[in-house]
């Protein structure tokens, strides 16, 4: 054997089997992709199931969906690098603009699907301990000396620039002006002992390391903690004030092109809107589109006052310019605490 | 290339063609695609991004941290290779082998054991709690996790020259009066020297970059547990490739130099002890 | 790292009696305080840093049980992780391998001007952090790298797929073949390899019949070290991978995904086996040791 043969046959070998594999992923099954945030787990988990056997039976084809999830920034921007996402199931519409600003969907994705494409909608809410020794009430409370508020990091996170928003929201509606409302939601800020990458560390780090007094998130994510981690350890507190926060979805127009599962992919979005995954959707503590299913629903939601970033703030693209972009007010109020 | 005409083994073009051609496919030629994405920024932008007052800080924590760390590890990681070379005890094989585990045990499962145990609800924590001191979620958690990473480097680099170290220069200096303390601090510590700083600079070195056992305990709060790796994660998540690449510049030619600097200490050790290395 | 050939020799001398032979010597005995006092605080100082993680790993995985623990490790999706976990070692490390021997003979066996600055870029991958090891063949690789335009277009997936993976794999172990047998063969010098050629031995045969069997431990020490960090990478991986479970999860990634899932049994029970593979990975390397202190004790 000649040396050059010994070092070339085990590359020629490795590139085969890399080759092998990568081309085992596209197997016969049509798959989609949903490429998702962080806390919507538990949601398509169960969603994808009911798909594939509605799709089996409807079309009769056989499905496989698979699912990504992480923190919605990051999660949009794998796409953008590349990852091959059908559809993208998001918490905050700025995310898919992006993406459309990327050419991978059109600019008009809030009207390829009902209610502005989004199948249903949250509010940021509050999880206190058992008993509320802290007595927090509303989001006065969370900006008192003394009380520890775990948020997820807003640069990462959709969930954390919600409830950033929803904060600021509140102290405009008290009769204050944006330098008001920058104070308070400084002070706010200064209260958060652990910054979370994404929705789900922060719960982890409030529920299970015992760390903080409250912890902001979606009313999905506290009342699942709630019913299910640990129900009486913890209670639910709503706020006053919130903000709406509705969970867009979109077509990767590109994607779905190349991979031709444009038709598979609206009709996966498009169950999100039947009775049957309202009734998922509302079973996980999403707040549902549809009247009927809300209805039935009706004793796990309780009313809430919200506001939505537009009326508040105008645009989402407006609020990543002013608020969170490098220098932006988020960063001077980090920077002095 | 004078020597061409003296080499006798073959295989010398292949091999550093190879290495080459290697090397720049998986490492120069990515690498070089980091400084060409933050050129894109110009030199002002450039400067703001990695010295905008967050990565200031992060800067300050990485470096800092990850230099404590690596000192703590030089004096618990001496004493350590000291007792492993120098005494006998009981589990002796199995404390020698364990040492290595931060090299194979994934940073991780490192970040989460440490974070279960540092918690002020879990096994060390709850009962550093009363006492005031808190480690998870603050930079002293950065620190015990940096600790962890760091310790193999020190022990594995000081362990073989106090082995290969002869006894004769201890006795000598014993024959000529002086005591054990004196015999260490001017016969055996000066030729621990040189290993002790190359394991320390590795430490610190592998330290600052470090991700995966840090960014679970840390906290990760702005201008005071926020690494820099966490930084240019920071700006890719917010589509900001150009500048997450400006702080990687920053941590690479950092790297570099101090690899150099390794390198450059033990080509000196090499040549000082006289052994070809 | 580099002192592995140093470690290889003075592990053999030493296995360990009563009392060592500093101990029997008057000359290089401590006062038994010191000696105490010096192991109390180191052996304090490694429970606490080092054991102490490694029993929470395992203690925090069986507290559900055993039935929790192994429906962890059967679930499809670890499963998967398991295998493409082991997939990424298996291609990385002939790889690495492969190109340590090519790198350490090119570097031992001649001289040429930049050899240090060589040995400098290949130990980078090693301080480089992994978060950039990943984010440099996104740069390079990703849709809106240098290579993506072409690659979507010729529909071969890197990043985000298993290439990408195997990839950021061989990265961050890149040096470490390498760097164990270039101190090695620094050591063994040349000679007996010119020899063999003067004799008449063709190249291949001189690696083969003179140098391999020198080398051969620390090169066994490298894959081990290599293999271990291949299976245990976290941070490059992370960048690359695309997190789509059940296809392009490793066992790292997945113990994420269940830490966030609240699966915390499940997540310590999938980290167990990866601190499992840390232990065997280092029963193996103590038996190395010993083989070759064994075989280098013959020699002598």
């Amino acid at each position: 054997m000649s040396p050059s043969r010994l070092f070339v046959r085990p590359v020629v070998a490795a590139l085969a089997a890399v080759s092998l594999l990568s081309a085992g992923g596209a197997q016969a099954d049509t798959t989609l992709l949903n490429v998702s945030y962080d806390v919507a787990r538990e949601l398509y988990k169960e969603i994808n199931p009911a798909f594939v056997a509605h799709w089996q039976r409807t079309a009769g084809e056989k499905l496989t969906i698979n699912q990504s999830h992480g923190g919605s920034s990051k999660q949009i921007q794998s796409v953008i690098a590349g990852l091959e996402a059908d559809v993208v199931t998001m918490n905050q519409a700025a995310d898919l603009d992006v993406l459309a600003k990327s050419g991978l969907t059109g600019a008009d994705w809030r009207k390829a699907f009902p209610n502005a494409a989004a199948p249903y909608t949250s509010a940021t809410i509050f999880l206190v301990r058992k008993g509320n020794p802290k007595g927090i009430k509303d989001w006065d409370d969370l900006a008192r000396a003394g009380v520890q508020v775990v948020i997820p990091n807003p640069k990462t996170s959709g969930n954390g620039r919600y409830t950033y928003l929803a904060a600021w929201g509140y102290a405009l509606s008290k009769g204050g002006n944006d330098a008001k409302a920058q104070e308070f939601v400084g002070k706010l800020f200064g209260n958060v002992p652990v910054f979370d990458g994404g929705g789900r560390g922060a719960t982890t780090t409030f529920t299970q390391r015992g760390i903080g007094d409250v912890l902001v998130t979606f009313e999905n994510e506290a009342v699942l903690i709630d019913s299910e981690v640990g129900g009486d350890k913890f209670d639910v507190v709503y706020p006053s004030l919130s903000i709406d926060a509705s969970a867009p979805v979109a077509i990767v127009n590109k994607v779905v092109d190349k991979r031709g599962t444009r038709k598979q992919a609206t009709a996966y979005l498009n169950f999100l809107y039947s009775p049957e995954g309202q009734e998922i959707i509302a079973k996980h503590y999403f707040r549902p589109r549809d009247p009927a299913v809300a209805k039935k629903y009706a004793a796990r939601f309780p009313a809430i006052r919200t506001f939505t970033v537009e009326e508040k703030f105008g645009s989402w693209e407006a609020v990543q310019k002013t608020h969170f972009a490098d220098g932006g007010v988020y960063d001077q109020i980090t920077v002095k605490r | 290339m004078a020597s061409r005409s003296n080499r006798v083994l073959p295989g010398f073009g292949l091999s550093l063609g190879y290495t080459l051609v290697y090397l720049s496919l998986i490492v120069l030629i990515p690498l070089a695609a980091v400084f060409v994405k933050s050129s894109s920024l110009g030199f002002e932008q450039f400067w703001n991004v990695v010295t905008a007052p967050t990565v200031v800080a992060s800067y300050k924590l990485s470096f800092g941290a990850s230099l404590l760390a690596a000192s703590i590890n030089a004096v618990f990681g001496l004493m350590l290779a000291w007792a492993l070379v120098r005494y006998s005890f009981p589990g002796k094989r199995l404390v020698d082998a364990l040492v290595d585990l931060p090299f194979a045990l994934p940073t991780a499962v490192a970040g989460i054991a440490l974070t279960a145990l540092y918690a002020p609800n879990g096994w060390v924590g709850q009962h550093l709690e009363p006492l005031g001191i808190k480690v998870a979620f603050t930079p002293l958690g950065v620190l015990v996790a940096l600790i962890f990473i760091g310790l193999p480097f020190v022990v594995r680099t000081v362990q073989p020259i106090l082995e290969d170290l002869d006894t004769e220069y201890e006795e000598a200096a014993v024959s000529l009066g002086a005591n054990r303390w004196q015999a260490f601090r001017h016969v055996v510590f000066p030729t621990l020297m040189p290993a002790l700083l190359t394991g320390f600079a590795m430490a610190f070195a592998r330290a600052v970059g470090e991700y995966g056992s840090v960014i679970f305990i840390a906290g990760n709060i702005p201008m005071v547990s926020e690494i820099t790796p966490l930084m240019i994660i920071t700006k890719l998540e917010q589509y900001d490739y150009a500048g997450a690449t400006a702080i990687a510049v920053v941590m690479l030619v950092f790297s570099f130099t101090l690899l150099l600097a390794i390198n450059g200490l033990q080509a000196w050790t090499a040549k000082r002890t006289g052994r070809e290395r | 790292m580099s002192g592995a050939a140093a470690v290889l020799k003075a592990s053999s001398g030493n296995a360990g009696g009563r009392s060592t032979r500093y101990e029997a010597n008057a000359a290089t005995r401590e006062p038994a305080w010191v000696k105490w006092s010096i192991l109390g605080v180191s052996l304090t100082f490694f429970a606490v840093f080092l054991l102490m993680p490694l029993v929470a790993v395992f203690v925090e995985a069986f507290r559900k049980g055993w039935d929790t623990y192994l429906a962890a490790l059967i679930e499809p999706d670890a499963l998967s992780a398991i295998k493409l976990t082991l997939i990424a070692a298996l291609i990385s490390v002939p790889l690495n391998l492969v190109f340590g021997v090519a790198a350490a003979w090119s570097i031992t066996k001649f001289d040429f001007p930049g050899k240090h600055l060589l040995i400098t870029f290949i130990d980078l991958p090693f301080s480089v952090s992994p978060v950039v090891a990943g984010l440099i063949y996104v740069l390079v690789f990703g849709a809106q790298g240098w290579f993506g335009p072409w690659l979507s277009d010729h529909d071969v997936k890197i990043i985000f797929a298993v290439p990408g993976i195997v990839l950021a794999t061989v990265f961050v172990t890149f040096p470490f073949v390498a760097r164990e047998l270039i101190p090695l063969m620094e050591a063994q010098g040349k000679d007996e390899e010119e020899a063999a050629v003067v004799l008449g031995a063709r190249g291949w045969q001189t690696f083969w019949h003179v140098t391999l069997p020198n080398v051969k431990w620390g090169l066994l020490y490298g894959v081990i070290l290599c293999n271990a960090r291949a299976m245990g990478e976290f941070g490059a991986v992370s960048v690359v991978s695309g997190h789509i479970r059940g296809l392009t999860n490793t066992m790292p990634l997945h113990v994420e995904i269940l830490y966030n899932e609240y699966q915390f049994a499940a997540a310590f029970a999938v980290a167990s086996v990866l601190a499992l593979l840390a232990l065997v990975t280092l029963a193996v390397k103590v038996w190395v040791e010993k083989r070759a202190g064994a075989a280098g004790a013959r020699e002598e």
